[in-house]
């Protein structure tokens, strides 16, 4: 007996208006690659590159509680806002985050990577001394390595000393991508 | 990074104690199944209503399970909670109240020590034409049947019920 995909969508729909889910996603298109997109009711909670269906429900789990659901509707503003970046019609997401179970090194390095600005581009050693940590670059890097919401908190603008791109989770073809769609190279 | 990399591995440990799968896939695993079930009991039309409430409480529950075992075994309890419930609904409460027994036991449940032996087609019909008192043609819904078939099928419980009952 086949489920029907209105009848899917229904219950979808329905489980997020009554928020029955810790943390909704969906698939969205850019022109980086296809991106799982997740939010609870905190706000965005993730992005990743190269959904692979199996491993990023046990890692939403994670994050949030089992109730991972696949839901459209819950991650309407962010591909919204994300669809207006690829578009190069915005500069600044204006979308809250959850950034809950992170540890407070993790989380104080995002909120200054949060600052950096659209189009500009910064190192790992600035921001290690932006979070009064001035030896930590390389913990630094291990927070971008790790940058569960990538693009919104732009870890792609932190680049080497000399201006090397150095890394990037994602594939570095994306971080040049996504500074060239900036204007930042 | 030590806190962060240590802290990180005690939360893994947590999550693999808990050990419950995440809803999506459990619900892609059961939801083809759980649909069957209540055609078969409501009828396609009432089914979808069903459907959705079954997989709202299955949530509503979700976060209070202590393991994932018998997941099956528990959503399909629901399917069946909520058909009865569904089942139920399509009388007035009234008249469950006249056919109900003088203890205010509803009569379904005074049925139910005799009908749990009946085949469950015969069972489910004879349960709803006598428990709830539906027509033969809500029986027929319930049970996914013609008119006839849930006709027969309650009239041939009941004949079973009187061999077993007379000596």
């Amino acid at each position: 007996m086949t489920v029907s995909p209105d009848l899917d969508r229904r219950f979808r729909e329905a489980a997020n208006a009554l928020g029955l889910v810790d943390i909704g996603f969906d698939v969205v298109e850019s022109p980086v690659g296809e991106l799982l997109v997740a939010a609870s009711d905190r706000g965005l909670a993730s992005i990743w590159f190269d959904p692979d269906a199996d491993a990023d429900l046990e890692r939403l789990a994670r994050i949030a509680g089992p109730r991972v659901l696949r839901s459209p509707r819950a991650v309407d503003v962010a591909r919204r806002e994300l669809d207006e970046y690829f578009a190069g019609r915005r500069r600044a997401f204006d979308l809250p985050l959850d950034l809950r179970a992170l540890p407070p090194f993790t989380v104080a390095v995002l909120r200054e990577l949060a600052r950096v600005p659209y189009g500009e581009t910064t190192t790992y050693g600035a921001l290690a001394e932006r979070v009064g940590r001035p030896r930590a670059a390389r913990a630094v890097g291990t927070v971008m390595n790790r940058n569960r919401i990538p693009i919104v908190l732009p870890c792609h603008r932190v680049v080497g000393s000399s201006g090397d791109l150095v890394g990037y989770a994602g594939g570095l073809d994306r971080k040049v991508r996504l500074l060239e769609l900036e204007g930042a190279r | 990074m030590l806190t962060d990399a240590s802290g990180h591995a005690l939360r893994e440990t947590m999550m693999d104690a808990v050990a419950i799968e995440p809803f999506e896939r459990f619900y892609e695993a059961h939801r083809s199944e759980v649909l069957r079930l209540l055609r078969r009991q409501l009828g396609a039309e009432r089914a979808e209503d069903a459907f959705q409430e079954t997989f709202l409480r299955a949530l509503q529950a979700y976060p209070r399970l202590r393991h994932g075992e018998h997941l099956r075994a528990w959503v399909l309890t629901i399917a069946r909670n909520v058909a009865i419930d569904a089942v139920r609904r399509t009388r007035p409460t009234v008249e469950l109240h006249e056919t109900g027994a003088a203890d205010g036991r509803p009569a379904y449940e005074e049925l139910s020590h005799l009908t749990d032996d009946l085949p469950p087609k015969e069972r489910a019909a004879v349960v709803l034409r006598y428990g709830y008192d539906l027509a033969y043609d809500q029986i027929a819904a319930a049970l996914g049947s013609s008119e006839e078939a849930a006709r027969q099928a309650a009239s041939t419980g009941v004949r079973r019920l009187r061999r077993r009952i007379t000596p």
